[in-house]
């Protein structure tokens, strides 16, 4: 079996701690990651999500349960998060808000002139990552990062995080505020990232059909818990459930989970429109369920 | 009917010192009817958001004339009865906030038309209740979440009573629960108050709700129709950087093997209607069929 790469268990969080202000986040989450998989982290506003991947690079530490991510212990005080945080990847909701630099190939350097490399090594790291996402490296260097376009911007503040060479990539939100096409392109260079860069990939987000397309696993956070947790056709043969948290189903699954209320006999797990498809076409031409 | 925004030619251009002029509304010809349901489709960058701000005068065409009513918006004489009249909502619920106390926040658009102090007050209720925030009127607006938020700001907009509400992708920062709260009360006052809508969006799901659909891309209109029409073109749809809804991407497959589902179905209940009623037909002559047959005959 594959080395586990993040095994959090009871974590607990409060933010502003010890003061009348106080609120706890997260109340025992349990998560753990394969090395190579890719895992969604789900649920709504406020259910704890976020605080949960600020774990991931030591962002915030656990106040009470258990954290390891790698090698790092995050309970112990000395552990070293420098070294995590090359390690650990995260890219924030609306990465491109956060690009600072005036020129683009400045703002993916940033990352890795902070690890003390060579002028050469900063450079081709710089090179490979914006290759990487599709900015080509003698094209965009020297553009302004105002003039780039929103996905152009995205992409950029991807490829600042890949140029720290990171072997688990944590994702919030990657496809908020896109178009479909958009959505399509940072789909696809995500994929093809996990491959070609040996990756582990944890993505937050509430869009459904991408955990439908790319998740070998999922977690739903509520209320600061883990409540299910499990491969996607797992975690979304409990419609009941998702909908009492306001997640919503991917549609694939909402059309044949609804046929199958009404006494279709049809296989109500799909979770990909090819799935949905071919459940369909077999109980509309044989009379009963596809195995 | 009259139209109560009219667009005639409209281009817009945006242009910065020493740097190249940008077209981004090019020849727009475009008629908004009282109480239609327009939805404004385009991919990033396809001039939508210059377009939403022009319905109010927010913009002013480069070339060509935008009239609200009678009202030509480079008039500027009319502007106040323009941006009473037109109501915009716009992306970020944070940037439309301007003040610490909920209903303070709502009341400051119709203070700002002069209305008077019992009537202001009147209008403040009636629009926290329109968007079912009446219990949060003393709360400070920072601590909402952004469906919330998102509310309010509409509130502040409909307490000034305006015929045209345009919301100019005011749901793409919110989560799911908060995008269907903004739909559902968008489409309430739509319904029960008659207020004219114009939204702009990339969500293709929200799009099924309009009466008409008109597609932006590269600042000129590409396609406009009813949403069946508008997606049983999906390829004409993908060449301008969007897509169909899944749901009508699985009927129209389906409809390749089995021509009784239609092509062009836009909500999942349709979809799961018309593959039950075929089945049915096929597989179940008795008992599901009549409980079918009653369905279709429900008004």
């Amino acid at each position: 079996m594959a080395e586990k790469v993040v095994d959090i268990q009871d974590l607990e969080y409060w933010y502003m701690q010890g003061t009348p202000m106080e609120v706890q986040a997260l109340k025992g989450a349990h998560f753990d990651v394969y090395r190579g998989e890719v895992v969604a982290v789900l649920g709504h506003t406020g259910s704890g999500k976020s605080t949960l991947i600020q774990h991931l690079n030591g962002l915030l530490r656990p106040h009470k349960g258990h954290v390891r991510v790698l090698e790092y212990d995050l309970t112990d005080p000395n552990v070293d998060v420098k070294a995590l945080r090359r390690r650990v990847g995260l890219v924030f909701q609306f990465p491109e808000a956060q690009l600072f630099e005036r020129y683009v190939g400045d703002d993916v350097a940033f990352g890795p002139r902070q690890l003390g490399l060579s002028r050469e090594e900063v450079r081709e790291r710089v090179r490979t990552a914006m290759n990487a996402v599709g900015l080509d490296f003698e094209t965009y260097k020297d553009r302004f990062t105002f003039s780039l376009s929103g996905g152009e911007k995205r992409r950029a503040a991807l490829a600042g995080v890949l140029a720290l060479r990171p072997e688990i990539l944590v994702l919030d939100e990657p496809t908020a505020g896109l178009d479909p096409e958009g959505r399509r392109l940072i789909l696809n260079l995500i994929r093809r990232l996990k491959e070609e860069w040996e990756l582990t990939l944890i993505l937050v987000t509430h869009d459904m059909d991408t955990v439908a397309e790319m998740a070998d696993r999922c977690f739903v956070l509520a209320d600061g818990r883990t409540v299910l947790s499990g491969t996607p056709r797992e975690v979304f043969a409990h419609p009941e459930v998702l909908r009492e948290l306001a997640l919503d189903l991917p549609h694939p699954t909402e059309v044949t989970h609804r046929l199958a209320a009404t006494g279709v006999p049809v296989r109500p797990d799909a979770l990909t429109l090819d799935e949905a498809e071919t459940a369909i076409r077999h109980v509309l031409a044989n009379g009963s369920a596809n195995t | 009917m009259d139209p109560i925004i009219r667009l005639e030619h409209v281009w817009h251009i945006y242009s910065a010192q020493g740097e190249r002029p940008i077209e981004a509304l090019r020849d727009i010809s475009l008629r908004i009817y009282p109480g239609e349901y327009v939805v404004i489709l385009g991919r990033n960058g396809s001039g939508k958001s210059t377009l939403a701000k022009h319905f109010n005068g927010i913009l002013l065409p480069t070339r060509g004339d935008v009239w609200v009513k009678e009202w030509n918006t480079k008039d500027l004489q009319h502007k106040l009865a323009i941006r009473s009249t037109v109501g915009l909502v716009f992306q970020n619920p944070d940037n439309q906030i301007v003040a610490t106390i909920v209903e303070e926040d709502v009341a400051f658009g119709p203070e700002n038309l002069g209305i008077p102090h019992a009537e202001l007050r009147r209008r403040v209720d009636w629009a926290l209740e329109l968007v079912g925030m009446t219990p949060y009127r003393y709360r400070p607006p920072h601590h909402l979440s952004g469906g919330q938020k998102q509310r309010i700001a509409i509130a502040g907009i409909m307490a000034m009573k305006p015929e045209v509400l345009v919301l100019d992708e005011s749901t793409a920062l919110l989560d799911p629960r908060g995008r269907r709260e903004i739909l559902d009360i968008v489409q309430r006052l739509h319904r029960q108050e008659g207020v004219t809508v114009v939204a702009i969006t990339h969500f293709m799901d929200e799009a099924i709700w309009a009466d008409r659909i008109v597609v932006l891309d590269e600042g000129r209109l590409v396609m406009s129709g009813s949403p069946e029409e508008i997606f049983s073109q999906p390829d004409r749809l993908r060449d301008h950087g969007l897509d169909v809804p899944p749901v009508t991407e699985l009927a129209r497959r389906l409809h390749r093997h089995f021509p009784e589902i239609p092509p062009a179905v836009l909500r999942v209940e349709e979809l799961v209607t018309a593959v039950r009623d075929l089945y049915a037909r096929r597989f179940v002559p008795t008992a599901m069929h009549s409980e079918t047959a009653q369905q279709e005959h429900r008004p």
